[in-house]
């Protein structure tokens, strides 16, 4: 398979330089676009693409960006694009490696993806703790500011960007864009009632568009070499190349990058080594924290968006994260519950309240204090917190489906913890 | 610090010459002085190591808005401290792929070894504890970090290399 994503990461995961990123093909993409494509021409060349967005929606690109008023249709003044870095979905690790690794293919990635929506300043809003990938955009920004990739007239062009790294004060809750956005004005991070979307009225009341690290690290090589390529390296029904990943307790966890439609069981049985001995595979949650559970019965369906969506799960992040048999099913949903309930923003009263009160009631079943009718109640919190629409955002809906999948196949683990009266796993180690 | 000694601090005498310089460089981007909050609160921490009542007023006064609304958002995120810290903060990964891979003992481990739960100090003041969402580092799980270092692989073993022996930790990242 040729390598997009990771062509200059090494096995040493040095962080590639401007002159190591400009020898292997490195602004080709920004130089091809600034001599003679228009923002519309790169507009219908990321549309044709098909690429679908890295960071769990899986939204089309190029129609997210279509929403951006051009032109006479904008009010004078600033357009943004922001690069959300904020990586903090429970088992999601891969854009780390791709800014730790080559900062310059991201931030070409956004000075094309500006100069496509006339966006004029953009940021990369990156958590704090990811400190090297901090100090390397930020040394490879001065060294585009030098080489003239960034500032005034890029390249002698008509086109100029400035671009800052925004490091977070943390919280989960700024992965939400339009919590992002609230973040970056230096607010509390409330995801924001929608509409008027970003691409309308985002930052500063003004149009902005919010792209994944992945996302944008695939626009240089789309314009570079075109729509056409692009979809080829796909093997499935989806384009491009994949950042996945597998982590729990399989014999070599990491992160490949692979064409998109990968079967999961060549992710998990071989690039991942399989199961650690004396484990089975229970389930798995095909991408982070706030996706359903799949079990074996699904090991051979591709990594593709629709397809993991007809089994009725999501692909999110792309990040598998394994349940093994004997780790305790319910266990492991109180863990992602009681994450989602500590960050929650507080605003809607469903995830506020309805959160913390899924994990009282997973914590009494996990204890052996649970009651029969505890299952009606955490199938009452699906319904209703995990309604699209009760809540500003998709936290509260994205934390219901662990939980509502773990009560389709584990149902059984379920009913032994309220029978039995204890965890039947071994969790000794893990009390 | 009690009110009568808030009324009596000269709030514009708080900040540093290099943290206000910090400061406007910030502001030097965004359309009101308030938009800075956050990049202030990190610019103060970073030399004090938490935001103290003073501080906290200091900069509000400085970015025009009150000092409630600013503590609202001094609050709200989990990096910024309104507590004195240990010199270096431990964050510790305890969501789900570090759970599966044994964390919760790994936790106890270094309650035993250092006797600070979460939101606690150690007495000499070189640690503080707080669990943080997940760090991104899943295949290396469990995972934690100390100060700017990302620590992974977690066991009991290393938890003791850590931090039973202090002039060995002082080296920097394992």
């Amino acid at each position: 398979m040729e390598k997009v994503l990771t062509r200059n990461i090494g096995a040493d995961l040095k962080p590639t330089d401007l002159k190591a990123y400009e020898a292997n093909g490195g602004y080709r993409g920004l130089r091809k676009a600034l001599a003679g494509l228009s923002p519309k021409d790169c507009q219908d060349v990321i549309s044709a693409s098909n690429l679908r967005g890295r960071g769990g929606a899986g939204f089309p690109t190029g129609m997210k960006w279509s929403f951006v008023p051009m032109d006479d249709r904008c009010t004078p003044g600033h357009k943004y694009l922001v690069c959300n870095a904020d990586e903090m979905e429970p088992g999601a690790f891969k854009d780390r490696l791709l800014m730790e690794c080559d900062p310059h293919q991201l931030i070409e990635g956004m000075i094309l993806s500006a100069y496509t929506i006339g966006a004029d300043i953009s940021y990369i809003f990156i958590r704090g703790e990811y400190v090297a990938a901090i100090q390397r955009l930020r040394d490879a920004l001065a060294e585009c500011y030098n080489a003239g990739y960034l500032g005034d007239n890029i390249l002698g062009s008509t086109f100029s960007l400035n671009m800052y790294v925004h490091p977070s004060a943390g919280r989960y809750i700024c992965g939400e864009e339009t919590a992002l956005i609230n973040a970056l004005e230096g607010k509390r991070a409330n995801p924001r009632a929608k509409p008027p979307f970003p691409q309308v009225s985002g930052l500063w009341g003004r149009p902005t568009i919010v792209n994944n690290v992945e996302t944008l690290c695939n626009i240089s090589h789309i314009i570079d070499r075109g729509a056409d390529w692009f979809n080829t390296l796909g093997v499935g029904e989806d384009s491009g190349t994949k950042m996945f990943g597998v982590s729990g307790r399989v014999n070599n966890p990491g992160c490949w990058e692979l064409p998109m439609g990968t079967p999961i069981r060549e992710i998990i049985e071989h690039h991942a080594g399989g199961m650690q001995q004396g484990l089975q595979l229970k389930g798995f949650l095909p991408g982070g924290g706030s996706t359903d559970f799949l079990t074996d019965k699904h090991l051979d369906l591709a990594m593709d968006y629709n397809v993991i969506g007809k089994a009725g799960s999501r692909m999110g992040t792309g990040t598998i994260i394994i349940l093994d048999d004997q780790t305790c099913p319910v266990g492991m949903v109180l863990n992602l519950i009681r994450f989602f309930a500590h960050e929650s923003c507080g605003f809607c009263t469903p995830c506020r309240d309805g959160l913390p009160w899924s994990r009282q009631v997973l914590e009494d079943i996990e204890s052996g204090r649970g009651h029969a009718e505890d299952l009606d109640t955490l199938a009452y919190q699906v319904g209703y917190i995990g309604t699209i629409g009760n809540t500003h955002c998709a936290l509260a809906p994205g934390a219901m489906e662990p939980l509502q999948s773990a009560l389709k196949y584990f149902r059984d683990d379920f009913e032994r913890h309220i029978y039995g009266g204890c965890c039947p796993y071994n969790t000794a180690r893990r009390a | 610090m009690n009110d009568a000694q808030m009324i009596h601090t000269d709030l514009d005498s708080v900040l540093s010459a290099e943290e206000l310089t910090a400061i406007d460089r910030e502001l030097s981007h965004v359309p009101y002085k308030s938009g800075a909050a956050i990049d202030a609160l990190k610019i103060v921490q970073a030399k004090r190591g938490w935001i103290s009542d003073q501080s906290l007023q200091a900069i509000a006064k400085y970015l025009e808005m009150s000092a409630e609304e600013l503590e609202g958002i001094a609050t709200f995120y989990n990096l910024i401290y309104r507590r004195p810290v240990g010199k270096k903060v431990i964050l510790f990964c305890d969501s789900v792929s570090c759970w599966i891979c044994g964390c919760d003992g790994i936790k106890q481990k270094i309650t035993d070894v250092l006797g600070i739960n979460y939101g606690e100090t150690t007495e000499d003041k070189e640690y503080s504890l707080i669990p943080v969402p997940c760090l991104g580092a899943c295949d290396k799980a469990p995972v934690m970090m100390v100060g700017d270092d990302l620590v992974t692989h977690l066991d009991d073993a290393k938890i003791d290399e850590l931090f039973t022996d202090k002039a060995k930790y002082s080296g920097g990242n394992t």
